[in-house]
């Protein structure tokens, strides 16, 4: 049952092979045997069975085609009823009183909630180790670690935990994880998807997308996700077409661009080798490729390291043990209450970012810093305009290198950040991107190639990424002793 | 040495919107505490903030009602600080491109009207209150307040008396009512102020250090605090100290101002434009369909009372002080056939007496503008006279009818037939010889004396002019 993709699945429950209880509990089943991995945060089987009960009940010829499909979600969406920790010890107390727009949108088309996955504290990091509740393992090798922030739902979906899961990208959360995992990612364009009731990391920045098997899924996924939303101001609007409907147009005359800066020092071997292969496939599709400029990309990761904290030194500060979360048990009076609940609450990574963040906005810093980003943020979206003027997508690596060892970098900071080289500028760009499963490296991990379509063109990028996966099978493989 | 003073004014007016500024939940004061914060109120993690039009709708009224500039697009900013009442550690605010620009109000002072200029007005969100009381050693936060709409008025620093500051406060809290954006309710907090205070010597054309006060909330407070304020900077220079820039808190008990925090200790608040809101862009349609919106104001008001109705300076400043007094005045003259400064005289007079007596808002006076016009009516046609009217006034106060009613019922109507007057003036004079012989020995007070008997003889129904006239030509004929 775990090797359906998610049509075969809504097939299955259409035609009454199985009920949505038996799916929910062959799924519930699978996360509790891998629970090695330390994917999940939160299981709790009686609200995901009842909810699969009443998909059931609901189930008839009029029920939407999700209708009891089980759905992991990253545990930084608010859902009712349910622990909400967002990684971190300073929620994890904390049970969500309302439905994210997210999870709204996918109760109403009738899905189940499988449980919630884990993730890096706050979302800050690349490797799910700053989880207050313990790292994620990867399922190709469980020495390595996810990626991450959405780790744990890369992972779920990659150890056929979650027959789809959702994941949030600040600046490469969902796609690197995607790339670790050999699955595919999609981080949509900035307002695509509604960000209300998603745990605010740095919000010019987040976006909620989909962690699936394949650009099928993913498709699927992000129907029931995207919308205009008039909670969030930030979400555009505009009705989002049927993504589903766009997949299998023909590629030919498809200008590829490769931006010389995501080949060239600091790639992996490996990686560059296999992303070379999955542009031989396009070739054999039609496509042309253009060799194109993002003169800015080495500012990237300065810029989003001092944008990105900046917002989360201020969406963080919520967390003052007042009114819900952690406090600390003794205090003498206001200051040590603040002091010690945030000091127990976070760990040292949201520590650093808060401070950083704290740091560049404060008086006599703010244009050093934050204004300058700024100004250099508008500068690296200039770039992908004129780069889109020789193109209809970028392609290139996702990660430098594939996934490293558990600890390999929790020690060094800036080692960590240079992992999202390649997928922070689409961030401060606003644009949409997929990763995709393009092989494996000599050591049997799995590499991502990254696209990146126009703004608000996820219809082609998902045409895009459909047709590599029908030439090839990267999406299809399955990590050893997980059957 | 001579010292000049030099002020400006922060206020912060609480605007009436019907829900907040960022949120769907309902405004109202007095609630059960945190039964109208929802879930942005409170700032549950994950909740984003959505503007609310309406409170952009008020703050564009106020900048073209003291002819600012609009600006078509402005940022909201987040202050950041750490505070229990204030859920998300920063406040929404504006910083660097506020909605209302630079504008101006004129206000009266001894010598003449003055211009004090407005520099900005911004929007932002209020916080919670911190309840020290029944907590036993902790404190109870109520979210009620957090996100209710605020327009913070800040002046330039034109204002060198303390009553130059509460002129040009009253004035702006008249405008405020006027426009309909606030109650204006000193009490409950809709109007609170914040006073810049400096002094230097007459001719200097530097500044003086300044300290800001807090925590005065009524005109009275203002002119006390400011005074106090002035003459605590004024010995401390003489005495060869010098002023600190600081927030210093205004007790009312003691009638001081106190030191709250200096400059080292202000917070940095760590302005930065709000990621969650876009920049709000007003369209030139909008900004003119709450032109269209504008009243007559305060001001223009006034001088249209002064040469319309032909009343003094002084009495159409009262009139127009509040909108719904003038409404009245003007719903009174137009029913009426009495004169304008008649009615104005009542409404001034009688009217506030009983207003300030009962504290009562002219909006809900028993007696209607319709009413005191048709009483104002039967004075002009000598129905009744001037005291009398009185009397009929406290009757429709009362609840028992109009005017003509009541003088029906209690029979109070003038009695103007010059052969009764005369037949009652001939009984009163039968039996007052003396005074008749007083009279005409050159004592005129006698006259005054036997009018009241005429008077206290027909209850004061007697029209009291024509008993002066008769009387007059009997005594001297």
């Amino acid at each position: 049952m775990h090797t359906k993709s998610l049509t075969q699945l809504v097939e299955g429950l259409r035609s009454g092979e199985f009920s949505a209880v038996e799916l929910a509990q062959w799924y519930l089943d699978r996360i509790e045997r891998h629970a090695n991995l330390n994917a999940f945060i939160t299981v709790d089987r009686e609200l995901t069975l009842a909810q699969a009960r009443a998909a059931d009940q609901r189930a008839s010829q009029d029920a939407p085609p999700l209708n009891g499909i089980p759905v992991a979600h990253k545990d930084i969406f608010c859902a009712e009823g349910m622990l909400t920790t967002c990684g971190s010890r300073i929620l994890g107390n904390f049970t969500a009183p309302y439905d994210a727009t997210v999870i709204e949108r996918f109760k109403a088309v009738g899905t189940v909630i499988l449980g919630k996955t884990n993730m890096d504290e706050f979302a800050m990091g690349s490797s799910n180790e700053t989880s207050y509740y313990g790292p994620v393992r990867n399922p190709w090798n469980p020495e390595l670690v996810p990626g991450g922030s959405s780790g744990g739902s890369a992972a779920a979906v990659a150890a056929r935990l979650a027959p789809a899961a959702t994941g949030t990208d600040t600046g490469g959360s969902i796609r690197q994880p995607a790339a670790f995992c050999g699955v595919t990612g999609l981080k949509p364009s900035y307002g695509r998807v509604s960000r209300y009731g998603m745990v605010a990391f740095a919000s010019s920045l987040d976006q909620g997308g989909p962690i699936t098997r394949s650009v099928a899924d993913a498709a699927l996924l992000l129907d029931v996700m995207a919308g205009f939303d008039p909670r969030d101001s930030t979400s555009v609007e505009q009705e989002a077409p049927e993504f589903t409907a766009a997949l299998g147009q023909e590629l030919s005359g498809l200008r590829i661009g490769l931006p010389r800066q995501y080949f060239g020092e600091g790639l992996d071997a490996a990686v560059q080798e296999t992303v070379r292969e999955a542009l031989k496939v396009y070739e054999g599709l039609g496509a042309k490729l253009v060799d194109v400029d993002l003169p800015n990309s080495e500012l990237c990761v300065p810029c989003y390291y001092v944008l990105a904290p900046s917002e989360a030194s201020s969406n963080l500060s919520r967390f003052d043990g007042v009114r819900y979360g952690h406090r600390a048990e003794h205090y003498d009076d206001l200051m040590d209450m603040y002091m010690r609940t945030r000091s127990e609450g976070f760990g040292a990574e949201v520590k650093r970012r808060i401070m950083i963040g704290t740091y560049a906005l404060s008086a006599g810093y703010y244009d050093a810093y934050y204004v300058k980003a700024q100004k250099l943020r508008r500068l690296i979206a200039d770039d992908f305009d004129r780069a889109f003027e020789q193109c209809d997508v970028l392609m290139g690596p996702t990660t430098p290198s594939t996934a490293f060892a558990l600890g390999a970098k929790s020690d060094d900071p800036v080692a960590m950040y240079l992992n999202d080289i390649y997928t922070i500028s689409v961030n401060l760009a606003g644009l949409p991107a997929l990763s995709l499963p393009a092989g494996f490296d000599a050591r049997g991990m799995p590499v991502g190639l990254q696209v990146i379509g126009r703004y608000f063109d996820e219809s082609r990028l998902l045409n895009v990424g459909y047709r590599y996966q029908q030439e090839t099978d990267w999406h299809d493989r399955m990590p050893a002793g997980i059957e | 040495m001579a010292w000049e003073t030099v002020i400006g004014l922060e206020v912060h007016v609480q605007l009436l919107t019907r829900s907040k500024i960022f949120s769907g939940a309902p405004i109202r004061y007095g609630g059960e505490p945190n039964t109208q914060a929802c879930a942005v109120d409170i700032a549950l993690p994950g909740v984003l903030p959505v503007m609310n039009v309406e409170a952009a709708r008020m703050a564009v009224k106020f900048g073209l009602a003291v002819d600012a500039n609009i600006n078509r697009r402005s940022i909201f900013a987040r202050k950041n600080y750490f505070y229990p009442d204030l859920p998300k550690g920063y406040q929404i605010s504006q910083f660097e491109l506020p909605i209302v620009g630079a504008g101006h109000l004129m206000i009266d002072t001894p010598s003449g009207e003055k211009h004090i200029g407005i520099t900005r007005a911004h929007l932002e969100e209020d916080a919670g209150k911190s309840l020290h009381e029944d907590f036993h050693g902790m404190t109870g936060i109520d979210l009620n307040r957090a996100g209710t709409p605020l327009l913070e008025i800040v002046s330039e620093p034109d204002m060198r008396s303390a009553q130059e500051a509460v002129a040009y406060l009253k004035r702006l809290h008249t405008l405020v009512r006027y426009l309909g954006i606030s109650d204006g309710n000193m009490q409950e907090g809709s109007f609170r102020c914040d006073a810049n205070v400096s002094v230097r010597p007459a001719g200097q054309q530097e500044y003086g250090t300044r300290a800001e006060l807090k925590n005065i909330n009524s005109f009275r407070f203002v002119e006390r605090a400011i005074e106090f304020e002035v003459e605590r900077q004024v010995e401390r220079i003489e005495d060869g100290g010098e002023v600190v820039q600081e927030t210093r808190l205004y007790d009312p008990n003691k009638h001081e101002t106190r030191s709250m925090r200096s400059k080292e200790e202000a917070h940095d608040y760590r302005y930065f434009p709000d990621p969650d809101l876009p920049p709000m862009v007003l369209s030139e349609e909008f900004v003119e369909q709450v032109r269209a919106t504008l009243p007559e104001l305060p001001q223009a008001r006034q001088q249209r009372f002064e040469s319309d109705y032909d009343l003094g300076h002084d009495d159409a400043a009262q009139l127009t002080a509040d909108r719904d007094t003038a409404d009245y005045f003007e719903a009174a003259v137009k029913t009426s056939a009495g004169e304008a400064k008649t009615t104005a005289n009542w409404i001034i007079g009688e009217l506030s007496g009983y207003l300030n007596e009962e504290n009562r808002e002219i909006a809900d006076a028993p007696v209607s503008a319709d009413m005191l016009a048709g009483l104002i009516d039967r004075i002009h046609d000598n129905t009744i006279s001037g005291k009398i009217a009185k009397e009929v006034f406290k009757a429709m106060w009362q609840g028992e009818g109009d005017a003509d009613a009541i003088i029906e019922a209690r029979g109070l109507k003038q009695i103007s037939d010059s052969g009764a007057i005369e037949s009652i003036i001939d009984e009163i004079l039968a039996g007052s010889a003396a005074q008749i012989e007083q009279y005409r020995s050159g004592q005129q007070k006698v006259f005054g004396y036997l009018v009241g008997q005429v008077m206290k003889a027909t209850k004061g129904k007697a029209n009291p002019q024509q008993v002066n006239e008769i009387l007059r030509k009997k005594l001297d004929g």
